[in-house]
């Protein structure tokens, strides 16, 4: 058994647009999740985290790099030959809204991947599965028969882990799951999500933008800036001693909940937009907002290298 | 604080096929010269509704109460033809939205959308001089080259710049009250960090009232004086902002900052979350609308909506627990005192 349940190696995601541009979506990451851990990604909108995701789940043909589940290649297995590994690996997405079929009950939209996999043979050997799941989840069995409009945004969400946990995946790959949600609901869900994994052990890749509940639910904390993993490391060493400039901007711009300390701070932030990642600066992509920025960052890339004991980081003020 | 805006009993309500969804259930509140109130609540808690009604800006399905009032300098707007409004919109009151996209003409270049917003309340202005002004504006909001950024059209604009243009539109008149629905909510924390930085020293400049509507407590904690608590339809919490932060006067209130995890957050335990969801509001609680998701509720709370508690200046709270002759055991409140 292998100790990852998932590595990328140099994992690169083009997208081309027209003849001759192309989208530097996903440019040379590479990391790893360990069986029964949380590896959270976070950046700003564009970074390239959800094509990430999209990438490892095959939902695109990576440009380049190499995806290894359970230490086997899947980076360019078609998806007949992915079909049987999709059970390891499941999904759950941001929009509750639109990811949940209108027209199933969720007593079929949670038996869908069981039949879709054969671990059921009809709709009444499903039902003991489905039951369950939806108990687990916070759900009633009287809940089954009816349809996802008749749900609030968190039930849904519910719902969507539901269909995502029922084939007991050991890998799911949470893009924004709390993102659509209400403060007082997104507790109960990463709650739920949480005791799940204790339960079970299975690994999640937990995508957000939100890095104070990023850092709750993570043991693994990577930083994504404009296609390119910057800085990864322990999820306290992260909001301890942030080393990358960007994670040190993304982490200052966090409104506080309090406001005798929101007073204190004044400075911090990032300033300007995101550039184009049609055309990403070249060296460092960050130095055009950067602070620190030495000649060298603007000519050349740095690359990822371990500045502390498993803290890395792409960053040449730590050269 | 003189006041700048006075709302009292607020009622809004919306008529649909499955029955009359009251939105907003009697609100009042002031907002003083110069200050800026922050609204926070859920979705479906009548925050945006209440600000919507204020500048009735509402679909024809929405009734506002006849015994509803909104004071805005002096001048009651309640009762104010369309037009009488329309002389109010966007010059003495103005307002940004959530959505930046979808609030700018996608055909217009920005520098003529702004145009027409001067333009609409000061007909005397000449070409020349509109464009001086428009060039003012996105100075002030910091868009870089507004001489050439001026002719383009929304989409050739980040969310942040989208935004700063509203900002600027909004701006334009030199409105005495700016309303700000949620206006970060759909940007990155970064841009949102730069946004909020400008709207603090435009606030400072031009010593307008803003009332700043958003369900984040992190960012009411970094611009606003002083915060109204809603859930469902009603003010559940007013305080000056040190205070509520520091002593929350509502088990809402409390349930909702315990479930925001800290930058230091214990790792081990569950993360405290608020059991249930929000009320239907075609037919809420009779009694305290967060009674079904308290941990602290008692019979009373159900029955009876509770009468509002003073908790000293610009300090109200609408819970049970905080009458005197309320029980000891299990109450947030009177533990609070014993410590």
């Amino acid at each position: 058994m292998n100790e990852n349940i998932l590595e990328v190696e140099h994992l690169t995601q083009h997208f081309r647009l027209g003849r001759k541009e192309v989208v530097h979506a996903v440019d040379d990451v590479s990391f790893c999740i360990r069986r029964g851990q949380t590896l959270g990604l976070v950046g700003e909108s564009g970074c390239g985290k959800s094509s990430c995701a999209r990438s490892i789940i095959r939902v695109y043909d990576p440009t380049g790099g190499t995806i290894l589940l359970d230490g086997t290649d899947i980076t360019h297995m078609s998806q007949k030959q992915l079909q049987p590994l999709r059970r390891k690996m499941q999904m759950v997405f941001q929009d509750p809204y639109s990811s949940l079929n209108a027209r199933m009950t969720v007593r079929d939209i949670i038996a869908e991947p069981l039949l879709a996999h054969h671990v059921v043979k009809n709709r009444e050997q499903a039902n003991s599965f489905v039951y369950p799941m939806l108990e687990r989840v916070g759900l009633t069995r009287e809940h089954a028969d009816r349809y996802a409009h008749e749900f609030s945004g968190g039930q849904r969400q519910r719902v969507g882990i539901a269909r995502a946990l029922v084939l007991q995946p050991e890998l799911v790959i949470c893009d924004e799951p709390i993102s659509a949600l209400d403060v007082s609901i997104q507790a109960q869900v990463v709650n739920l999500l949480r005791d799940y994994q204790q339960e079970k052990g299975l690994a999640y890749l937990f995508i957000a933008h939100d890095l104070s509940m990023v850092r709750y639910v993570s043991d693994v904390v990577g930083v994504m800036y404009l296609g390119q993993l910057v800085e990864l490391c322990g999820a306290e060493e992260i909001y301890s001693h942030p080393l990358h400039p960007y994670t040190q901007g993304l982490l200052s711009a966090i409104p506080v909940a309090n406001p005798a300390l929101a007073r204190q701070k004044k400075s911090g932030g990032v300033a300007g937009d995101l550039p184009s990642p049609v055309t990403p600066p070249a060296g460092c992509r960050f130095h055009t907002r950067c602070p620190f920025a030495k000649p060298i960052c603007s000519q050349e890339a740095p690359c990822m290298k371990e500045a502390a004991p498993g803290h890395s980081v792409a960053c040449h003020l730590y050269d | 604080m003189e006041a700048i805006l006075t709302v009292n009993n607020l009622k809004t309500t919306f008529l649909t096929g499955s029955g009359a969804v009251q939105a907003v259930r009697g609100i009042s509140f002031q907002v003083g010269k110069g200050e800026i109130v922050g609204i926070v609540g859920e979705s479906g808690s009548g925050k945006s509704v209440s600000s919507m009604s204020i500048l009735r800006l509402l679909p024809g399905t929405a009734r506002i109460d006849r015994e509803s009032s909104i004071v805005f300098d002096g001048q009651e707007l309640t009762g104010l033809t369309p037009k009488q409004l329309r002389q109010i919109r966007g010059k003495r009151i103005s307002m940004i939205f959530q959505d930046p996209m979808s609030s700018l003409n996608p055909l217009i270049p920005v520098g003529k959308q702004v145009e027409e917003m001067l333009k609409i309340h000061h007909k005397e202005l000449t070409r020349e001089q509109l464009r001086r002004q428009v060039l003012e504006l996105f100075g002030q909001v910091r868009i870089p080259e507004p001489e050439k950024r001026l002719k383009e059209f929304p989409h050739q604009f980040s969310g942040g710049m989208r935004q700063r243009v509203m900002i600027a539109m909004a701006l334009a008149n030199k409105p005495d009250l700016l309303i700000a629905d949620e206006p970060t909510t759909a940007l990155d924390v970064t841009i949102q960090d730069q946004i909020l930085k400008q709207l603090r020293t435009l606030q400072q400049e031009s010593g307008a009232s803003i009332i700043f509507i958003t369900h984040d407590l992190g960012v009411v904690a970094e611009l606003c004086q002083r915060v109204l608590v809603m859930y469902g339809g009603l003010i559940m919490e007013e305080a000056p902002i040190d205070d509520l932060f520091e002593n929350p006067g509502h088990p809402y209130t409390m349930g909702l900052m315990a479930s925001i995890p800290a930058l230091n957050q214990d790792k081990t335990g569950r993360l405290p979350s608020i059991p249930g969801s929000p009320p239907d509001m075609t037919n809420p609680p009779q009694g305290c609308p967060f009674a079904p998701r308290c941990p602290y509720a008692r019979k009373i709370c159900a029955a009876q909506c509770p009468p509002y508690v003073s908790l000293g200046e610009n300090r109200r709270s609408m819970c049970w627990l905080l009458q005197p002759d309320a029980p000891a055991e299990n109450n947030p409140f009177r533990k609070e005192a014993a410590r």
